[in-house]
């Protein structure tokens, strides 16, 4: 009897997802959208970042140190909302990017997410570097290679193999964290959630599971993917 | 101090990092001059931005906000670790009907993001649980409950796997000694894993907590009444309120973000006193979790981000 | 170890600077900016004579009633970030009846004013927590089933909140083409604009609040929600903000109390209506949503059954 009513209630959850698939399917792509711009920003102001903080010099170093402390201590709730509201305050409104079809604050919430994002893509890349046994770029420079080369063939290749699974947790927390961007006018995966519980709260179980997959097969991708790249670098040791 | 990428300078490197610390200096403060002037020239850091900030009332709200926040993050803290210390144990049994549902229930709620289970809760476990809230004295009770249950299932279970990681560092010849002298699994867990795992763990749960009085902030989106939500109200009516030329945005900004950074940064002391306590203690076999190995969102991340399924 | 140090000296001691800027800041104003708050005095009845065993005689010789509005809402119900008062209309109506029933409203101890929002209204009110809900109550068919409703003591509807400067920009729905209009996430009213004006671009934010701070930053041209809330918003910033004043909806604020309680709502209907015509009505309204410049309505018809 309870049975009946649940299977019952799961094919209709499963024909009206069917029915939502539109919506479903674009704010996944907006997930997706704003996870790759953020990301992609995040991992270049990471890096630079990383830089700095491994720097010779010493007030590149504390700078680095500043912006990671900056943004591990404070809310991404509220590095989104002081983006969203400082930069049009002094001026910075994106006009050009209206222009061209490209929401404002779907920028600022790529900017907020990256920059917030890009604290702990440095901490990964430094702790990647420092990983490497300081031997083996003495080894080399002891041979004779030059900075460049002590990067290129023995630090880096040594470093990116233990930065690469911290580095994909971070983005897998990146994708999570995009959630946030639904309460700053960016049509993602949560916003389907609101919206639908708005206009149909008898599906509210459906649409919570539908969504949380989404989430789900994200994460898993991301993570398939550094599994990959992780065998592909392995090496025996 | 010689690191992986360079050597020890030597007189002539010495001389090139003193031109280039020089010259980053002077860039650095460019930038930052640079934006203090973007923000000042619109007049929001002037003496009357300030003002509100004089006012011993608003300070009397803004601590009363404050310790809404810390209700709501010290709260859900404390029933994840109960729920991370059920769940481990689960996560650690023998028996494949408890390691299943476990690992299922803690890479689910790792992998969805948070304010999603915060939305949900509004609509499921929010209002028949509001009496916690009621209770406790927030405001509104159900956002309370929404909030602090969402955040519990969360930290639960990246603290259940930050448990397993600390019962599984310690090193095998413990467990092996106890099982030779005798002792069932119970009786290792208890005896002799989880003291020792606990003082391990201890640096990662305190990071756990700076996670989660960042998380706690996701409450102003629901209309949890917490120190954001309070600092919106300061800007959104301080313009009327202290009758000042426009709205205290980066004033109140720049005092809210203060207050999370000052007390994180006092949490991330004692994690990191606790750390070097632990590894300077004898009794310990295995050196502590830090907090980059755990707490820290790059493991509170996904699916196969933590460990692999159970067999 | 040292790096994080020196940052936290940092902060603190900018925190510090604040604070100091901030004493050399401000002047001796305070008390004019406190007393500014609005808050009208209304007749408190000496000696009321009640049916004994009415509602109305219970709450009288209880010498305390408590009445649930919002915190958050300015110029309806709004908790004063200063001081800590509750002020705004919601509040003006409740003093005003409170008054009728003979209790000194400015004695926290008999008249107290708790938060409800709009999940727990009808909980608060079955389960006694609270006797009336004044708190931009909207009178429906199916929350008559729940709870019952005196009033309507205002009438309103889903408008436009825009800046000044585009007055003569905007002035009907029709105009919304092309323009940003905001709401909240998942509300009715940015579902209308999105179904009946299909060439306007919806902006989606969290809470009404940041909508203002976007309209006040030019990121957005447009709030929409209920009147009510949008004479709040503009009463806190006259002199850049307004309200359009063209409603296309309409929603009714009642005064919620327990269904059983029928003496109660009908003797609330007769104090509204008394209201209505000595001008008290009116100054209710003056002194909280009239500050956004906007004239006092026509009263509303009571609705009484």
């Amino acid at each position: 009897m309870v049975l009946a009513e649940t299977a019952g209630a799961a094919t209709g959850g499963l024909e009206f997802l069917w029915q939502q698939r539109g919506p479903f399917f674009s704010g996944l792509l907006g997930t997706v959208e704003l996870s790759v711009v953020a990301g992609i920003l995040a991992t270049i102001i990471g890096l630079i970042v990383a830089a700095m903080r491994v720097s010779p010099i010493p007030a590149l170093r504390v700078a680095g140190t500043a912006w990671s402390g900056f943004f591990r201590n404070t809310p991404l709730t509220l590095v989104f909302l002081a983006t969203s509201v400082v930069l049009p305050l002094v001026g910075i409104r994106f006009a050009w990017a209206d222009a061209i079809g490209v929401d404002t604050f779907f920028i600022f919430a790529v900017i907020a997410l990256s920059t917030y994002t890009s604290c702990f893509v440095a901490d990964a890349i430094r702790s990647g570097f420092n990983a490497v046994p300081v031997g083996q770029a003495e080894a080399a420079r002891a041979v004779g290679m030059t900075f460049g080369q002590t990067l290129r063939l023995v630090v880096l290749p040594q470093a990116l193999r233990s930065v690469l699974p911290p580095l994909a947790s971070m983005y897998i927390a990146m994708i999570k964290n995009s959630a946030i961007a639904e309460f700053f006018n960016v049509g993602e995966l949560t916003r389907f959630f609101d919206d639908q519980v708005r206009d149909h709260p008898e599906h509210l179980y459906a649409e919570f599971i539908a969504v949380a997959v989404g989430y789900i097969v994200l994460t898993l991708l991301v993570s398939g993917a550094f599994n990959l790249a992780e065998r592909r670098l392995a090496v025996s040791r | 101090m010689t690191s992986v990428l360079y050597d020890n300078p030597g007189p002539a490197a010495r001389r090139r990092v003193r031109f280039w610390t020089a010259v980053s200096v002077l860039a650095l403060a460019a930038v930052v001059a640079f934006v203090i002037w973007q923000v000042a020239r619109k007049g929001q850091l002037s003496a009357a931005m300030w003002s509100p900030f004089a006012d011993p009332g608003l300070w009397r709200q803004l601590f009363d906000s404050l310790f809404a926040t810390i209700k709501a993050a010290l709260l859900s803290i404390v029933l994840a670790l109960v729920l991370g210390a059920v769940l481990a144990t689960g996560r650690l049994s023998d028996r494949a009907w408890l390691r299943w549902p476990a690992f299922v229930v803690i890479e689910f709620f790792r992998a969805v993001p948070l304010l999603l289970l915060i939305l949900f809760g509004l609509f499921t476990w929010g209002p028949p649980l509001s009496f916690i809230g009621t209770a406790i004295g927030a405001t509104p009770p159900d956002a309370f409950a929404a909030l602090v249950v969402g955040l519990t299932l969360y930290n639960g279970s990246v603290l259940a796997e930050v448990f397993r990681a600390g019962i599984n560092a310690v090193p095998r010849g413990q467990s092996e000694a106890a099982y030779a002298l005798g002792m069932r699994k119970t009786a290792v867990m208890r005896m002799i894993l989880a003291p020792q795992a606990i003082r391990m763990m201890l640096p990662a749960i305190v990071a756990q907590c700076v996670v989660a009085l960042k998380d706690s902030a996701l409450g102003f989106i629901v209309g949890y009444q917490e120190l954001l939500s309070f600092g919106k109200r300061i800007y959104q009516g301080g313009a009327d309120i202290w009758e000042l030329p426009q709205p205290p945005v980066v004033t109140t900004l720049i005092v809210v973000v203060a207050i999370y950074i000052v007390i994180n940064l006092l949490l991330s002391w004692l994690a990191a006193w606790l750390e070097r306590r632990m590894s300077r203690s004898r009794k310990l076999a295995a050196a502590p979790l830090t907090a980059m190995q755990t707490g820290e969102e790059p493991v509170a991340a996904g699916p196969l981000g933590g460990g692999e399924p159970p067999k | 170890m040292k790096l994080k140090r020196l940052l936290a000296v940092a902060v603190i001691g900018s925190l510090a600077l604040g604070t100091v800027a901030a004493c050399g800041g401000s002047k001796l104003d305070d008390k004019t900016k406190k007393d500014k708050a609005a808050s009208g005095s209304y007749t408190i009845v000496k000696d009321p004579k009640f049916a004994a065993g009415s509602t109305m005689d219970k709450i009288h010789k209880a010498k305390h009633i408590k009445i649930g509005v919002k915190f958050d809402q300015p110029g309806i119900g709004y908790k004063n970030p200063t001081s800590g008062k509750v002020e705004g209309y919601d509040i003006e109506i409740g003093k005003m009846i409170a008054g009728q029933l003979g209790l000194d409203y400015n004695d926290n101890k008999q008249v107290e004013f708790v938060e409800t929002v709009s999940k727990n209204r009808e909980t608060f009110l079955e389960n006694g927590t609270v006797d009336l809900v004044i708190a931009s109550y909207s009178i429906t068919d199916e929350r008559k089933q729940l709870v019952g409703f005196a009033g309507p003591y205002y009438e309103t509807g889903q408008d436009m909140l825009i800046r000044k400067a585009d007055k003569d920009k905007i002035k009907t729905p029709d105009d919304l083409a092309g323009k940003k209009v905001c709401s909240v996430t998942g509300s009715t009213p940015l579902a209308n604009i999105e179904k009946n004006y299909p060439k306007a671009k919806p902006v989606a934010l969290a809470q009404y609040s940041d909508c203002v701070t976007q309209l006040q930053n030019s990121t957005v041209d447009v709030l929409t929600t209920d009147g009510a809330i949008l004479l709040g918003y503009a009463a806190q910033d006259p002199d850049h903000l307004m309200v359009v004043g063209k409603p296309f909806s309409t929603e009714k604020y009642g005064i919620g109390m327990n269904k059983d309680r029928t003496d109660l709502r009908k003797w609330i209907d007769d104090r509204l209506d008394a209201s209505f015509s000595d001008g008290s009505w009116k100054k209710a309204y003056d002194l909280t949503l009239g500050k956004s410049g906007s004239e006092a309505p026509n009263p509303p018809t009571l609705d009484r059954y």
